[in-house]
């Protein structure tokens, strides 16, 4: 239990420059600095306990990309229901609000709350679900 | 392998495409003997749905032969007869243990599409785009199945494939209809459409102990077969009060239970009521069936929702919900819950399906297939191919 702190990068908010033009001046926060707000943790719900989730607090494979980037905590889920598994970015919020940032594909919500899933996952099944592979990347052959 | 691909709104066709692959260690590889249309398909013909790509593989209601098992599959081994599961379900999480599959938060393979058209993922489906899953449909050769030592399951011998295939998804949601419901003996119990799904409702209540079962359809055939093989009273929309009828046949009350499972409005239906001819037919569906089933269920019954909406509704009765204080369900069938027991039920002749698919077909009449099955012509319940 508790919480799990990797410094490190930023997730970069890359696209920043092009997205201005989609948000409405009036709305927006003084942009005098940066926001040093924490951002928003993303959580799942993984259905087995603590120390299946993180065994010996190693991340489990499919968190490893975000190592230096994020924060995790977890701890058990009310009603049995297992681990509650949360991440957010080091380095407060991303400069973009929400939709303007998930319109642009570069909201780092999504991206934690997918890595937390491939996660989640990995944990409960043992691996992780790949889709088919596309068309184009194989060819016809007769079984 | 050949397989029936959609290739844009309203047209299908027959291509070779590649054969499908083991990509996890808990999947098999089985060759398709049966697989039907379904309601469900029909606002992908359409192309309504989002992100389904030209030269998508449909369909998802099957049973095949084993061809080739992963190395975490312990029930199955080639040249085993099984039906698949429509729903893609992980068998492990806390939703598949509740037996909530269709809920199965391990069933995508992209949850965050799912997430944002309907706020949670949910478990796939085979022959639907991404925010099911993303995984290839069973008009084909050969299909991919995902977890499945969870969602394949033996077909008894001699149990017909033609009558087996429809514990794939027809069947278990006939039941769960029926579950969801609550039925129980001497209820007197509605459901909207005569097709697949209706007429296993319908013998789901029968077999669940329900006094009366009333179905309500247009189609003369369909009506005749929920008489021959649920022993259901049978309403025809168009010539009746369908609310009167149902409230001078169940005692004034109004049915104990009410089960929509019409699936995706023909065009033309949306001006069945005066609030539609009156008002703007605009993009939002009007849940016709299921405004009904509101407006006719006794007071503090229950209305199951089993057709295929794809997105919103409008002009939907919710002031009747509360003031009658009905419960509403609404569920893609959890198939997993209900196949073995839907098999046992076959093989003692309890249910039969078999009748259902008046055409039989091979997979490359697929697209003359799906334009009887869309057309309600001939007498088509369903279509089932044989690739």
């Amino acid at each position: 239990m508790g919480r799990l702190a990797h410094g490190g990068t930023v997730l970069a908010t890359a696209a920043a420059g092009a997205v201005r033009a989609l948000v409405v001046p009036r709305r927006r926060r003084p942009t005098t600095g940066p926001d040093r707000r924490p951002a928003r943790w993303q959580v799942v719900t993984v259905d087995r306990p603590p120390e299946q989730v993180l065994p010996g607090g190693r991340w489990p494979e499919p968190l490893r990309p975000l190592d230096g980037a994020v924060e995790l905590y977890l701890r058990p889920a009310p009603g049995g229901r297992g681990t509650e598994l949360s991440a957010r970015p080091l380095g407060g919020r991303p400069e973009l609000p929400g939709m303007a940032a998930h319109l642009v594909g570069d909201d780092p919500g999504l991206l934690i709350r997918e890595t937390l899933r491939r996660a989640k996952q990995y944990v409960e099944t043992g691996e992780v679900l790949r889709a088919d592979r596309s068309r184009l990347d194989r060819p016809v052959v007769r079984r | 392998m050949r397989a029936l691909c959609w290739e844009g709104a309203g047209a299908l066709a027959v291509r070779e495409v590649p054969d499908p692959e083991l990509r996890n260690a808990a999947d098999m590889i089985v060759r398709v003997r049966r697989s039907a249309t379904c309601g469900a398909d029909l606002p992908l013909l359409a192309g309504r749905t989002p992100f389904l790509a030209a030269g998508d593989v449909l369909g998802h209601e099957f049973l095949g032969e084993v061809v080739e098992v992963g190395p975490e599959v312990r029930e199955h081994r080639p040249g085993d007869r099984v039906v698949v599961c429509a729903a893609v379900s992980c068998g492990s999480c806390w939703y598949c243990r509740q037996g909530l599959y269709a809920s199965c938060d391990n069933g995508s393979t992209m949850p965050a599409r799912a997430e944002a058209a309907w706020g949670q993922p949910t478990g796939g489906c085979y022959g639907h785009p991404s925010a099911l899953g993303g995984f290839a449909g069973s008009h084909a050769e050969y299909a991919r199945v995902p977890y499945a030592d969870v969602g394949a399951f033996t077909v008894p011998e001699p149990l017909d494939d033609h009558r087996a295939v429809f514990a794939s998804d027809a069947a278990p949601t006939g039941w769960m209809g029926a579950e969801l419901g609550g039925v129980r003996p001497g209820d007197v119990v509605a459901v909207w459409g005569a097709g697949a799904v209706g007429q296993l409702t319908a013998q789901a209540a029968r077999l669940r102990g329900a006094a009366r079962v009333i179905v309500i359809d247009r189609h003369p055939e369909r009506l005749l077969m929920a008489e021959l093989h649920a022993g259901a009273e049978t309403l025809h929309f168009e010539r009746t009060d369908v609310p009167a009828e149902l409230r001078e046949r169940s005692g004034g009350r109004g049915p104990d239970v009410c089960v929509e499972a019409v699936g995706t409005e023909p065009d033309g239906a949306a001006t069945r009521s005066l609030a539609d001819r009156l008002g703007d037919v605009g993009r939002a569906e009007r849940p016709l069936a299921v405004r009904e089933a509101v407006h006719s269920c006794r007071k503090g019954g229950t209305v199951v929702v089993l057709g295929t909406f794809s997105g919103f509704v409008d002009t939907f009765p919710l002031g009747s919900v509360m003031q009658k204080g009905l419960t509403l369900h609404g569920a893609r069938q959890h198939g997993q819950r209900y196949i073995p027991m839907l098999l046992r039920l076959m093989a003692r002749d309890q249910l039969t399906t078999e009748h259902l698919a008046t055409h039989r077909l091979p997979l490359e009449q697929g697209p003359a297939g799906y334009e009887l099955f869309r057309d309600r012509a001939d007498g088509c319940v369903r279509t089932v191919f044989a690739p």
